[in-house]
Parts: C-alpha cells; structure tokens; sequence
C-alpha cells in the first residue's frame, strides 16, 4: 500500500497511540483486501456499544483510545444496550447501567456524538451521493450505499472507530465503482406494500442469492420506512452491503445475466418461516429495527389514541426524533396507552434473554435478533397487527 | 519445515497447534472469560485457545468478534499466535487490538494438530518442529 507522509507519520505513532493503533488496523485491512491508498472518509457510523457485546475488555479499550484520540469527521453511535435515561423503567439492573454509561462517557470523550441509532440518516449524519464514508451497523450500511449513493464497505466497530479517529479508510470493496455493479438480477412479480412486505422481500432475496449485489425490477413504489426495513431485511438474511432498485435508487449499473425471480409465494414463505410462535402467548412488541422514522411515530400514536396497552410494547427509536414526538403530542399518546419508548436502544442489542417467550414486531431483522440471541419464538406481522396484538 | 505467508501483526511466539478446517465465529463462538470454544458442533468445541498456536482457515459471525479476542487477551486466555489460510477483517483488527502476532496465506492443512510450531510474524514464517 502506498502512505503518504503524513500516512506514515500516524503509523509511526507521531500524532499519538489512538492514531497509531488506528492506522495499523486501516493499513492491515488495506493489505489484506489489496487497496493501493487511503481516501479520506466524511462520515463514520460505529457499532459495537452495547456492554452485553463489549464487556469489560472492550470498555477498557475504548477508554484507552479516548485517552488521547479524538474523532475527525462527523461520527454517531449505533444502538446501545439500554435506554441511556429511562433504563430503570426497561429492566436493566444498576450494575449494566453504571458500565453502559461508561462505554457511552469513553466514546463521547472521543469527539462522537452519542445520540445512540442504527438509523443515523434520521438524526442528521446524512452523506450524499458518491459521499466516502467509513459506516458498521449493516442496515445502515446497506441503506446509505443503495438509497443515498454514498459509498462505504461493511465495517466493524473498530475499523469504524478506526476511520473515524484518522479521517481515512482504505480503498478497496464498495469504494470502487468496478466492484457496485448488480450481480445478479431479481424480477418481482407481485405487489409489496408496507414495512411487513418490505421485510419478507429482504429476506425472501437474500436468502436465494446470498451476499451477491441485486438489480431489483418490478418494484413500483418504496418509501423512506420500506427501504429502511428491506435494508436492514436483505444485509441480516443475504449479507449484501448495497441492492439497487430500478426506477428508485439513485446508482447506475449494467444489467446482470444471470436472473431470478421471486413470486407471491417466496414472499408468503418468508412470512411463514419467520412466524413460530404459534401456541406461544405473546409478551413483548416491538417496534422500530431499524428505528422508527417520524412518520411511524405520527402513524403509531393515532392507532393507539384512546386505548391501553395489555402486554410490553416498546416504541424503539432515536431520541433526537422522540423529541419531535413530544412536541407534536404523539409521545404523549402513545405513553398513556402503556406503550414504553425505548431510545438509544432496541429490542436486539438489550439484554433481554429470559425476560420474554414471544415477540411480535414487524421486522425481520427483529424477528432474526429476537430469535438469536433471545431464544424468543416470533411473530411476524404488519405494523397494524402489532399493535393489535399489543392491546389484545 | 517452514512456510511462509504473510504478516498481519507482528510478533514471534512458539507452542502448541490447534488447528481446525473450520472458520472460527469468536462472538458468541469463543467463551471470553474461559478461551473454551462453546460453538455447537465445531470441532473445537470443549476445547481451550488459551496459549496455543490457533490455526484455522478464517474467522466469520459478529465483527464484535474482534472485541471477544480483546476480551481473550485481557484475560490471559487469548491463542498465543494466530496462522489463517485467509485472513478476515474480524479476526485482524481482533489480533491487532489484542497484540496477538498472526499470520496468514499459509496452507494450514500441512500442519497437524499437536505439532510444536514457532510463529515469527513479523516475517511471516511459521516453522513446524
């Protein structure tokens, strides 16, 4: 790989250890996948804040990075393990709380802006087209290269962190138009609508075709919410850091030859294989993987206006947009029905094992995390049916 | 015997091979606390990393993953080297973080599992005894 001066300089260690260790990890993995230079990056997403995934090694070493490094470009957090206010409310013991707080304290000390969300287009760390940027969380990695045009690889929590503290990233991967070109072509032959739909279309595609990039035709219409949902769908069942869609997102790309197709009945099968609850009572919904948008928040306070919630609900969302909710009165709403808010956090990255035996979300990447790391039978359906279920 | 690949971090360390054909997941596949490999059905499974020659042909899973080798490595449980077939992002920016010397592009299959092997990283060598 060839560093400029100053490259060489920071791998040295002369603009101090969090720098070092930074260039080290960027040079390494320029190596490893062959990239001939760093290009600087504009924005960074990190993942990797919950305590339950860090532990007390991980805190550690982000303490010793804050010790002397600081961010360069504009960088947010994703998800932590609790909601960083109203984590006594949610069931989070004292002793997680003190050790969240101090993840969140060394990453703020870093220069990040710790308003913790999978969804950082929502809150302002909005990249344009052809944008470099440096973003982990596979959602948001997904729906910043195919909706908004920028162009970044899948990081992890450090090689983020890592961008984030030097400004660069090495070039290889989803940095080089060669490598953003669909791969394989996908007909839709049936009609998608809703979050729901969007979710078992991800799913339903990304299990047929794996990691490899799509051309999707047959899509008519998506909004902002469905795009969010069949990103974070298609990188959690496929494994895929961009999709392009005709007529919708805005990347050019050749037509693939090879094709497949996917009808009313791959779409029915990825709804019934992520429902298992059946003979299961539910006892928590959730809403919100990836976080909730405004608009969901609007839509959710008038299904839920003048009614009471019988089980756990848990509104999932940055509390930047929260925000906007309290002061248009859906927060209130949606609290007097029972309903929690759960900001800075979400059902997948808590630590929720053994709390709950079924959930109902209409995710399907919720439905994956739920599954996973909670052993909760799931419940797969419309944002509608969600709510339903919440006050049955 | 010797082989050469490539270094990933630096480092020399000699010891014992544990080596397995299958990719390691250290999140949720590697206890942090105990270096036991908990992944149902690996062949490493019931089985320490701790101060062992790790060798497996790439790691895959959560790139927390590279937190959990971390975590190995406060502990004292962490593998003393590391030789890949194909090195990932996960398992280097793991071994980087954790200063575990690692190598890899070397054919992992002509080391047994047992062998004493001598691991000079920042050459890329890794000498079978």
């Amino acid at each position: 790989m060839q560093l400029t001066q100053e490259e060489q300089g920071m791998l040295a260690g002369k603009q101090g250890n969090a720098v070092k260790k930074s260039m080290e990890i960027l040079v390494a993995l320029g190596e490893i996948y062959g990239a001939k230079r760093m290009i600087d990056v504009s924005s960074v997403q990190v993942a990797g804040v919950s305590y339950h995934n860090l532990g007390d090694a991980g805190l550690e070493f982000l303490e010793e990075l804050a010790r002397d490094g600081k961010v360069r470009v504009t960088t947010t957090l994703n998800p932590a393990g609790m909601d960083m206010e109203n984590w006594e409310n949610l069931g989070i013991s004292k002793e997680f709380a003190e050790k969240q707080k101090r993840v969140i304290d060394a990453f703020e000390k870093l220069g990040i802006i710790t308003t913790c969300t999978c969804t950082p287009y929502f809150i302002g760390n909005l990249p344009n087209f052809k944008n470099h940027i440096a973003w982990s969380e596979s959602s948001a990695v997904a729906f910043s290269n195919s909706v908004l045009g920028a162009y970044t690889n899948k990081e992890g929590g450090p090689s983020a962190l890592a961008a984030a503290l030097t400004g660069k990233t090495p070039e290889y991967g989803l940095h080089l138009d060669e490598n953003r070109q669909a791969q394989i072509l996908v007909d839709v032959r049936t009609k998608v609508s809703g979050t729901r739909d969007f979710g078992a279309l991800g799913y339903a595609i990304g299990k047929k075709i794996g990691a490899k990039i799509p051309l999707v035709f047959g899509i008519k219409k998506a909004n902002i919410e469905e795009l969010k949902t069949f990103s974070a769908s298609i990188a959690t069942y496929g494994g895929t850091g961009l999709y392009h869609i005709k007529g919708i997102t805005p990347n050019r790309t050749a037509k693939p030859k090879e094709r497949i197709t996917i009808n009313k009945e791959d779409i029915e099968k990825a709804k019934a294989e992520l429902n298992d609850s059946a003979g299961t009572e539910i006892d928590l919904v959730a809403i919100g993987c990836p976080h909730c948008s405004i608009k969901e928040l609007q839509y959710i306070a008038k299904l839920l206006n003048g009614k009471k919630v019988k089980k756990e609900t848990w509104i999932c969302v940055a509390r930047p947009i929260k925000g906007i909710a309290d002061k248009m009165g859906y927060t209130k709403t949606i609290e007097s029905s029972g309903a929690k808010f759960a900001c800075d956090t979400c059902m997948a990255v808590a630590p929720l094992k053994g709390r709950f035996k079924a959930l109902a979300t209409d995710s399907a990447k919720g439905c994956f995390y739920g599954r996973g790391s909670n052993s909760f039978k799931t419940k797969f359906c419309t944002l509608e049916e969600c709510i339903e279920e919440a006050v049955k | 015997m010797n082989l050469t690949g490539r270094k990933i971090f630096a480092g020399k360390a000699s010891g014992e091979a544990l080596v397995t054909s299958q990719a390691i997941s250290f999140y949720g596949g590697v206890d942090p606390d105990t270096g036991v490999v908990v992944e149902k059905g690996h062949p490493l499974e019931g089985k320490s990393v701790a101060g062992k020659i790790l060798v497996f042909p790439q790691g895959k899973g959560s790139t927390v993953g590279s937190y959990t080798m971390y975590r190995l490595a406060k502990n004292g449980k962490a593998p003393a080297a590391i030789i890949n077939r194909e090195c990932e992002t996960i398992v280097a920016v793991g071994a980087i973080i954790s200063e575990i010397p690692c190598v890899d592009s070397i054919d992992i299959s002509r080391i047994k599992d047992g062998a004493k092997v001598e691991v000079d990283a920042e050459n890329g060598t890794v000498r079978i005894l």
